[in-house]
């Protein structure tokens, strides 16, 4: 069967399997579920951006009516820091000292006891009576206070070139040699930026409810990006076992990475554990900005050499990324991405993982790539104006194609870098009239994508329809496209297939939903789990025809003699098979489950216009146009939304979000109301371009298309608003004081 | 202090429930209620996720307080589909795919309806704007202002808004 | 959590007497779109909530004999834009009452409550200020009138005495040849709160300005009446000169604080800008009446 084209369901916009629950407000998300004798958790978190914790004194607390427990760090599994126990990319001597400080408190926010009682009002105020001793301590939050000489240390055990330092990790990519590559060079730009931390900004506060037994069986139900994850991350912070811990996913109301990693749950499994009663939290849209996410604020500088001919030829990066107040920065990202898109001989590309008293960063789509993208494409774009090159042409004459070899190590298969940016070059918008104060801008991208263990199981109901489990919470239709995948190639309406999404008790090991890994990976493992049920249902129709399985074709969803030679049989349906089934060797059903391996990399290109108001300094994105290879689009529908969803985030990270501390070392906007995110009004119609090169590694041609979408943004604006005032930006948010400030500035 | 009583009408049925003086129409909802389709996004009203009606007035129900509800008329997401059948809205959201995740959907609704009972032919702008205090951070929005037009231009051509008021 | 009583009297005097008697745990409930913030981030904690919306004077909307406007201070917004009159007098108003918060926040939010809430950033009240309303408010001592400007004291404050409730707002009767505008300027198109407001009334005779009002947000601890920038427009033909000596005049009144919102040099320059641009809609709809 040729599943590339000629598609009945693979390609289709159909309706979601979670649609109508989600429209009538019956969807389930973590917030969202009560259980009997539920009582309300509540955190006790560090005023400070720094201190020392000498006491926590919780007797007072502990003797409020309505109190039912407290915990406090003593209760939570330790990580000596000298030893590092890794899960997935979190390290547990940080999980266990973010979740709750231990010795310091290291941001304003870090949670430093919690407490379970029968009304939220009562747990608050018992937080109110928790008596913390402090030793307040000097503190830094931005990067270049973190790394003066005298800069306070977070962490006396890491240490960077020897001594205790910020600095809690170095990552460098290189390609050729970069001294000889710049020594060929005719034109070289050398640049250098900052972007401020930008939240996930996902609309759902972190929440969980979680009961224990007294035989520590636990059951929690949580938004998370991974079920797994809270297993795993709950059960070594708790100690209880992971096959004693069920999480069940609940609908989560966004992540963008920001879900990837634990807060509450292990607090409420201690606290459910030491009460004996269902716990419930949700966190408050403050405690969300001051404890949970963002991803790092960053200066790089970004050096690239060409010749007048415009071939690159060599093309440097240095990127200082913040990682809040315990290691783990995406410079992994920012390092890796960078240059990418273009086939460049000598690349030295290095980052650094910069601690500083704010909250631990957390991933936020594509980590790391944006703020590395909006370096390089904004130097790209200088250097299209040095070289008085069209900046897609520039693009063009250097972009990776198949067999380049990209610097952070892998040959690149079949890719479709090129394609977008011949897409964005033929596609109208390039070639519209601008007006007064309007300026254009382009800019690519380029995200790893990921591929990792993914479980699925197909079953055939008895009235012969189909249900699809899967291990990764749905985040933005993935259920869709599943749907699309199984209905094509049992031959059957896509109706006929509910897909779900498994607890960790139903389904097996699945990695986290994130890194654009999701329908890659739960493709391949649905695509085989239903290639056996077909094998499955052709040997049944065979034993019933009294032929040869071989001899048997599954198509339009019935078993068929293969050839006229096979006999002259009417087909066998997948209900009538399904009904069969007690006779024929029961239940028909498949399980797979996989390290996937072939997830290809994906390219954007954007090209944006706005307007500027330069007495006020003002930006307005008035087009915008994202090209990406998205591989073989299942759901376009969801494709576009990633993109578009990408754009709108990039947009504000642009523009206008940011997180404002004040003079105490704290954070000043912990709202929507001043962290400022594009609200409707602020955006026009996103336009989209699926250029469509299958992922030769992949049954279906999929590539993750998630990520990349919010890499070229930042660049595209930026370049736009050069485009229309002739002055470059190097600092993000391009927020209208700073705009006017620009655009005051003496040449 | 005892808790309240609030006698109210909640998707044209007659309700009680109980409160605190100090709940918010919000937690009165997702709690003695029952109806957990109104998201807690902000609890500022900079979201939207709790929209609703009070007396046909599109408002937030985290801005509200649920005494308050005494002798009112409340519409929430729940009310909005007549038993099996979708509201042109809801269906034309599925059919455009203008929820992703769905945590803000069912406030995009109720305030995309209230939209269309006041002014059955919104330009764009007139979307973008009276959805400014609906935050949606998976779709762009692109999708959404689209369905909401889309809707509009529907229920003008078939004559369907009468049947929905 | 404190115990909270909440009360809903149908009279004025009932509710002067129990926001009185509440002390200054009291709180006015209008739209509660700001004390419902307050009390969720624990920054306000009344005793008792006295909501004023079963009171007909609050919610009342009237055009009075002499054509102007008496507005109950807990009309809310979305219902002002409603009536059928209003906008067409004071657009100027209109237009800053409805830049209030989002469209659901504009079906409960009042201007009453925009004023007592205090900030020097509400949209409405540079417009009201511009507008030359007066305010009546009751209270234990009975009722008494005051200009609007007269009524912010500062962040959060007011010059309201204890148990005085704000009751509505008299906007006078318009000349012909009366035009009012107000702009604000925020990061985003929507959902955010002033950085710089300005609200701008003036009145023309034969191509000459007559009189203007100029009330300046979000640049001082108050709503500023900024009367060299009316002085400069009065007399003028609002010609460039005319406009950019306002500008000027609203620039030098400006007397801000850097914040999340803004920084003083940019909240600074762009009251002037506001004002040319603001004053510029004001003199158009002064024409076309």
């Amino acid at each position: 069967m040729n599943i590339i084209t000629n598609n009945k369901w693979i390609g289709q916009r159909t309706i979601r399997p979670d649609g109508a629950d989600k429209v009538t407000g019956r969807a389930a998300f973590a917030a969202d579920t009560n259980m009997p004798g539920m009582i309300w958790g509540k955190i006790l978190r560090s005023p400070h951006p720094h201190a020392r914790i000498r006491s926590i004194d919780t007797s007072k607390a502990e003797a409020l009516p309505g109190v039912k427990a407290v915990v406090t760090s003593r209760d939570i599994v330790d990580f000596p820091v000298d030893k590092s126990v890794m899960l997935g990319i979190q390290d547990m001597r940080w999980m266990c000292r973010n979740v709750m400080a231990r010795d310091k408190a290291l941001f304003p926010g870090h949670p430093v006891a919690a407490v379970a009682a029968t009304t939220e009002a009562i747990a608050a105020r018992a937080c109110e009576l928790i008596e913390v001793d402090y030793e307040v301590l000097p503190w830094s939050i931005e990067i270049d206070d973190a790394l003066t000489p005298d800069a306070p240390v977070l962490h006396e055990f890491i240490k960077f070139e020897g001594k205790p330092s910020n600095i809690a990790g170095r990552l460098e990519v290189k390609k050729g040699d970069i001294a000889e590559g710049f020594k060929q060079a005719e034109v070289v730009i050398e640049r250098s930026f900052t972007t401020r931390p930008v939240h996930q900004g996902y609309i759902e506060p972190h929440a969980c409810l979680i009961s224990v037994a007294p035989d520590n069986k636990t059951t929690i139900w949580s938004s998370s990006q991974g079920q797994f994850m809270v297993r795993a991350m709950t059960a070594y912070l708790t100690g209880i076992p992971q096959s004693d811990i069920r999480a069940i996913p609940a609908e989560i109301g966004g992540g963008f990475g920001g879900k990837t990693i634990v807060y509450l749950e292990p607090l409420a499994t201690l606290l459910a554990k030491k009460s004996g009663r269902p716990v419930k939290m949700v966190m408050t849209r403050e405690e969300v900005m001051r404890a949970t996410g963002p991803t790092s604020g960053s200066k790089s500088t970004v050096k690239i050499g060409a010749k007048k001919d415009g071939s690159i030829v060599a093309a440097q990066g240095t990127f200082y990324l913040q990682a809040g107040a315990l290691p783990g920065s995406p410079i992994r990202g920012a390092v890796g991405c960078s240059f990418s898109p273009y086939d460049i001989p000598n690349v030295l590309s290095v980052g650094f993982d910069v601690l500083s008293n704010r909250s631990k960063v957390a991933a936020y789509r594509a980590p790391g790539a944006p703020i590395g993208a909006y370096a390089v494409e904004c130097v790209m774009d200088e250097l299209a104006e040095a070289l008085k090159m069209d900046p897609l042409e520039l693009r063009l004459k250097n972009a990776a194609r198949q067999g380049t070899k990209a610097a952070f190590g892998p040959v690149f298969p079949r890719i479709g870098y090129v394609e977008t940016l011949q897409a964005a070059r033929a596609h109208p918008h390039y070639s519209a009239p601008l007006g007064k104060l309007q300026g254009r801008g382009v800019a690519s991208g380029f995200w790893f994508n990921a591929g990792g263990e993914s479980s699925a199981q197909v079953n055939i109901t008895e009235d012969g329809n189909v249900v699809v489990t899967t291990g990764h919470p749905d985040i933005g239709g993935s259920r869709a496209a599943i749907a699309n995948i199984c209905a094509e190639l049992l031959g059957i309406d896509y109706r006929r297939v509910s897909v779900l999404i498994g607890d960790t008790a139903t389904i097996g090991f699945s990695n986290l939903t994130g890194g654009s890994r999701v329908l890659f990976a739960s493709a391949m493992v649905v695509t085989q789990s239903t290639d056996k049920i077909i094998t499955t249902l052709r040997e049944r129709a065979a034993k019933i025809w009294e032929i040869d399985p071989e001899a048997v074709k599954w198509e339009n969803g019935a078993a068929h003699p293969a050839s006229p030679n096979a006999g002259k049989f009417e087909p066998l349906t997948l209900a009538e098979l399904a009904a069969k089934a007690p006779q024929m060797g029961g239940p028909i059903g498949a399980g797979v489950q996989l390290n996937t391996e072939g997830a290809e990399g994906g390219f954007g290109t954007h090209i944006c216009d706005v307007e500027v108001d330069p007495e006020l300094g003002i930006v307005r994105v008035i087009r915008y146009t994202a090209v990406q290879d998205v591989g073989r689009a299942i759901h376009p529908g969801y494709v576009e939304g990633q993109m578009q969803g990408g754009v709108a985030q990039g947009i504000g990270w642009a523009l206008n979000e940011e997180y404002i501390y004040n003079r105490d070392g704290k954070v000043d906007n912990p709202g929507f109301l001043d962290y400022r995110m594009p609200v409707c009004s602020d955006l026009p119609m996103l336009d989209t371009v699926m250029v469509e090169v299958p992922n030769p590694k992949h049954p279906q041609g999929v590539k993750g298309v998630g990520e990349v979408p919010l890499v070229p943004v930042m660049a595209a604006v930026a370049n736009a608003i050069h485009n229309a005032l002739g002055k470059r930006f190097y600092s993000l948010p391009m927020s209208p004081p700073r705009v006017l400030e620009v655009i005051e500035a003496k040449a | 202090m005892a808790k309240l009583h609030v006698s109210t009408t909640i998707n044209g049925e007659p309700a009680e429930f109980l409160c605190e003086p100090g709940d918010t129409m919000l937690d009165a909802l997702r709690g003695p209620l029952g109806l957990t389709g109104s998201k807690e996004g902000c609890s500022s009203g900079d979201c939207g996720a709790c929209s609703i009606t009070l007396d046909d007035r599109l408002v937030c129900s985290c801005l509200m307080l649920a005494v308050e509800a005494e002798g009112q008329d409340i519409r929430t997401i729940e009310g909005m589909a007549h038993g099996e059948h979708l509201h042109p809205l809801q269906q034309k959201f599925l059919e455009l795919a203008a929820l992703q995740c769905g945590i803000c959907t069912s406030g995009m609704l109720v305030a995309s309806d209230a939209l269309l009972r006041k002014n059955p032919k919104p330009s764009e702008e007139e979307v973008r704007f009276w959805l400014a205090g609906n935050l949606c951070r998976c779709t762009g929005y692109d999708k959404i202002v689209r369905a909401v037009l889309e809707t509009a231009s529907d229920m003008r051509e078939q004559g369907t808004r009468e049947s929905w008021q | 959590m404190t115990d909270i009583r909440y009360l809903a009297p149908s009279t004025l005097n009932e509710a002067v007497s129990a926001f009185a008697a509440g002390g200054s745990a009291a709180r006015i409930l209008a739209g509660g779109t700001d004390l419902l913030v307050q009390m969720r981030a624990g920054s306000v904690k009344p005793g008792l909530i006295v909501d004023i919306k079963k009171i007909a004077e609050m919610t009342a909307i009237e055009q009075t004999a002499d054509g102007g406007f008496r507005i109950g201070a807990a009309v809310p917004g979305a219902v002002l834009a409603e009536h059928p009159r209003f906008g067409e007098v004071w657009p100027g108003v209109l237009e800053a009452v409805n830049l209030i918060g989002s469209t659901q926040v504009q079906g409960r939010a009042s201007a009453g409550g925009n004023l007592c809430n205090g900030s020097p950033a509400g949209d409405s009240v540079p417009a009201m200020v511009a507008a030359g309303a007066i305010v009546t408010v009751q209270g234990p001592n009975g009722r008494r009138e005051l200009p609007v400007e007269k009524v912010p004291a500062g962040p959060g404050r007011t010059n309201l005495l204890p148990g005085e409730i704000l009751v509505s707002f008299t906007l006078p009767t318009r000349p012909p040849g009366s035009g009012d505008a107000y702009l604000r300027m925020i990061p985003r198109t929507e959902m955010d709160i002033a950085v710089v407001g300005v609200g701008v009334s003036l009145t023309l005779k034969g191509g000459v300005c007559s009189a203007a009002r100029v009330g300046l947000g979000a640049v001082a601890p108050t709503v500023l009446l900024v009367e060299a920038a009316a002085k400069a427009l009065i007399g003028s033909k609002l010609d460039d000169a005319a406009l950019n000596a306002a500008a000027n005049a609203c620039s030098a009144a400006c007397r801000p604080i850097d914040d999340k919102r803004g920084t003083i040099v940019y909240r600074t320059k762009i009251a002037g800008v506001l004002l040319r641009r603001t004053a510029a809609i004001a003199a158009r709809r002064a024409r076309e009446n």
